[in-house]
């Protein structure tokens, strides 16, 4: 049925048959693979990438282990903040998992990546720690932000991530500056800035939109839309909500966000635009089964027949699940048994990050200034002295 | 070695810290400056701070102090440019956003011939969106550069104050200090000749609050340059405040590079009766009623705050400990101002040294009028500065 669906246009690259698979382990093979997305690409003013997407058996169960880590991650966030280790804000990113993944597939750490508050996945995907990320949650010293931003300020520099912002469509702005230091330095690297549905409506967004069209940055504005501005379903909130179009004079794709492949296909599209040609629009349809944040119950605006039906046919980690076994990349037990060293990685963090202790109350006033005050002034020659006021 | 302007001389309050017996602090204060003079030579600012024969001139007599060369005469939006450039020059991330920055030269002239200078990729005419140009300094700050944001006029980054406040404040503290924000936000403010009430704001007061930023308010052509390249140079982010009627002051600053502190306030006029806190234009204003009051037998000392945030203490609490008197004249509304703030640090610092209840004058709390005579009034006059010091120093 699906499995068949998606094998259609394979062609014949697979290894031996399947009588001597019985005692082989995973695939890690880099033999290319083409697998076709779920859907074609719709396009505004572009004309769209192909279908076909290559991949190879270790990419593809590399996509189940890093997705299947942080579903568990934002399943295992879920339990904290209910157990009241977690406090005030936590949005979850389970269900989007696609998106993270298969953006990172398709660029390099020179890239950038800029997003709102739904970020603990995001930080994953670029390097980050599952320990880093607990102990944020926790707000505990080791955390990746030393327990100071919390959950919607993740960021992880030296993976060119920038956070992990609390203010809807903020980030945007943010992000084409980073684009334009990125041209600045002829780095020919592109930047992705990261929004939701909710936050396309932003007024910043156009300004920021227009100016990198002026000045040809490399920003890609990729709208996550999960359908749901916190409670106000898209139709109610945006009279156009076909987000890849808004650019107007600016390229859009729309993307099927839970297929990691496609995901994966149009940021490779996109970044090789943007360092050509200046700004793109990405819109990922993808969904969150959780509500906006921990406090929204996620049912008062939608039914549970929606959730479920979506997860039922539309999963993203089913979906890589169906195309491993389909084509014969691992057994089914292999799988679970990934699933089970996940959980087990999850839970040891999560132990490790509660042995964090809070930070110290001095940390209260470190970083609130690159240097405290004292530092009196650089001379010609950039020496600082330091004379302390009492 | 600075050379002292004709408007103020080599400061005397410089004196104790570093020569006094007050232990560890100043001596190596001392002997930072030490160092720092010794490894660049000529071209110090650091000297206001070394002690040299206090030249204690209470007329703003011109040029008395020593000066290795002549200088040059500049006006106030020529030196805010000489900074620029020099910073320009010497460091390659440093860039200008603004609207009409560029081709235009800027709608006061503060960049004028930069873009022909250092070209389109660094000195960027914005469309008419503060907001995002506001947040897209901010992320290139975040990468690495130094840009310069300007509002063509401070009222204007109103629509940029959640970048200003959120991003640009916040984002060192909860990133957990992995990324900084160089960035200088700049532009003019205050009441000016009846622009209308939206275009003579003051947004001291509005800013004051928000944590990881510095305020500075330059209000003579030396100290405007030594702050514009301080703030450039400062790791965290800057707002500058200059004032739109203070653009063609004329003053000789000097010829050798010189860059101020951020956070000293300037002795402008020492004296014994009362100390006078002020910054930006209000300072002429002060000046202006302290001819009047010498007249009448008064040695006000003048201080120009210059650093908004944090408040130089250290100057302001020796002057109050010699006075003991204490009137803050500024452009800023009455509630929530400057002087608010001032005043509120002042009583919990230097309560003991009071003789009198602190006064402060400031703008009404009214939107600014175009008619001239009530645009006047919404501002302190010298008159009102005269009568206050009278009535404190009963």
């Amino acid at each position: 049925m699906a499995a068949a669906a998606l094998l259609r246009r394979i062609p014949a690259a697979r290894a031996p048959p399947t009588a001597l698979m019985a005692a082989r382990t995973i695939s890690d093979s880099t033999a290319p693979l083409t697998i076709e997305t779920s859907v074609p690409f719709t396009s505004h003013i572009v004309d769209p990438p192909s279908r076909d997407v290559t991949t190879t058996p270790a990419e593809l169960l590399t996509f189940f282990r890093d997705m299947s880590l942080m579903r568990r991650m934002e399943i295992a966030a879920d339990s904290l903040y209910k157990a009241k280790l977690i406090r005030g804000f936590c949005h979850l990113y389970d269900g989007q998992e696609a998106v993270a993944v298969g953006m990172e597939a398709a660029i390099t750490r020179s890239d950038s990546i800029i997003t709102a508050y739904r970020d603990h996945c995001i930080y994953l995907a670029r390097g980050g720690d599952l320990v880093s990320a607990f102990a944020e949650l926790m707000g505990r010293q080791a955390g990746c932000s030393r327990g100071k931003g919390g959950s919607m300020h993740f960021y992880k520099k030296d993976a060119n991530f920038y956070g992990g912002h609390g203010i809807v469509g903020a980030q945007v702005p943010l992000g084409c500056g980073l684009a334009f230091a990125q041209k600045y330095r002829k780095e020919e690297t592109a930047t992705f800035a990261l929004y939701g549905d909710g936050a396309a409506n932003q007024g910043q967004l156009f300004e920021a939109l227009n100016i990198s069209a002026l000045w040809k940055l490399p920003s890609i504005l990729v709208c996550e839309n999960n359908h749901y501005g916190m409670g106000t379903a898209e139709w109610r909130a945006a009279k156009s909500p076909a987000y890849y179009k808004r650019g107007d004079y600016v390229p859009g794709l729309k993307v099927d966000g839970m297929d990691v492949l496609a995901v994966k296909q149009a940021c490779k599209f996109a970044k090789e635009h943007a360092v050509a040609n200046g700004p793109i629009v990405l819109e990922m349809d993808t969904y969150r089964y959780h509500g906006h944040s921990m406090s929204d119950p996620g049912s008062t605006y939608r039914t549970r027949d929606e959730i479920s039906g979506v997860r039922q046919e539309r999963d993203p980690i089913e979906r890589v699940r169906k195309l491993i076994l389909a084509h014969d990349l691992a057994t089914p037990a292999e799988l679970k048994d990934t699933e089970k060293e996940i959980r087990k990685e999850v839970d040891d963090a999560i132990a490790k990050a509660k042995e964090s202790p809070m930070p110290d109350t001095s940390e209260l006033f470190t970083n609130v200034f690159v240097k405290g005050f004292g530092v009196e002034s650089f001379g010609a020659d950039r020496k600082e002295l330091r004379a302390t006021l009492p | 070695m600075a050379a002292a302007s004709s408007l103020h001389v080599a400061a005397p309050v410089a004196t104790p810290r570093v020569g006094s017996s007050a232990g560890n602090r100043s001596a190596s204060a001392a002997r930072g400056v030490r160092v720092a003079a010794a490894g660049s030579g000529a071209a110090r600012a650091g000297g206001r701070l070394v002690a040299r024969a206090a030249v204690a001139a209470k007329e703003n007599s011109p040029a008395s102090a020593a000066s290795k060369s002549d200088g040059h005469e500049v006006l106030l939006f020529e030196a805010l440019r000489e900074a620029l450039i020099e910073e320009m020059k010497v460091d390659p991330t440093v860039c200008v956003f603004g609207e009409d920055v560029g081709h235009y030269g800027g709608s006061y002239k503060v960049t004028k011939g930069l873009a022909e200078m250092f070209g389109d990729l660094r000195v960027l005419d914005t469309p008419i969106a503060e907001n995002s140009f506001t947040g897209m300094g901010v992320g290139a700050a975040m990468k690495g550069l130094r840009p310069v944001i300007e509002g063509m006029n401070m009222g204007f980054l109103l629509l940029a104050y959640n970048q200003i406040s959120n991003n640009c404040g916040m984002l060192h503290y909860t990133s957990g200090g992995q990324f900084k924000i160089p960035v200088v936000i700049r532009g003019p403010g205050g009441v000016g000749r009846q622009l209308g009430a939206e275009h003579s704001q003051r947004l001291e007061s509005y800013f004051q609050s928000i944590p990881g930023l510095q305020m500075v308010a330059c209000s003579t052509p030396y100290n405007a340059k030594g702050l514009m390249k301080a703030a450039i140079r400062s790791e965290n982010p800057v707002v500058l405040f200059e004032h739109v009627l203070l653009y063609n002051l004329k003053e000789k600053i000097p010829d050798e590079e010189y860059v101020l502190c951020l956070e000293e306030a300037e002795m402008v006029r020492p004296g014994e009766h009362v100390t006078i806190l002020t910054y930006s234009r209000m300072r002429y204003h002060v000046m202006q009623a302290a001819k009047t009051l010498v007249n009448k037998g008064y040695d006000p000392e003048v201080i120009d705050i210059r650093s908004l945030k944090p408040f130089d203490l250290h100057t302001i609490g020796n002057s109050i400990k010699k006075t003991h008197r204490v009137l803050i004249v500024e452009e800023c509304m009455r509630t929530g101002g400057i002087g608010a703030s001032l005043r509120s640090a002042i009583i919990d610092n230097f309560w003991d040294y009071l003789d009198a209840p602190i006064m402060c004058l400031s703008s009404q709390d009214v939107p600014t009028p175009y008619a001239a005579t009530l645009e006047d009034a919404t501002v302190v006059q010298p008159a009102q500065i005269v009568a206050a010091v009278e009535q404190i120093c009963r």
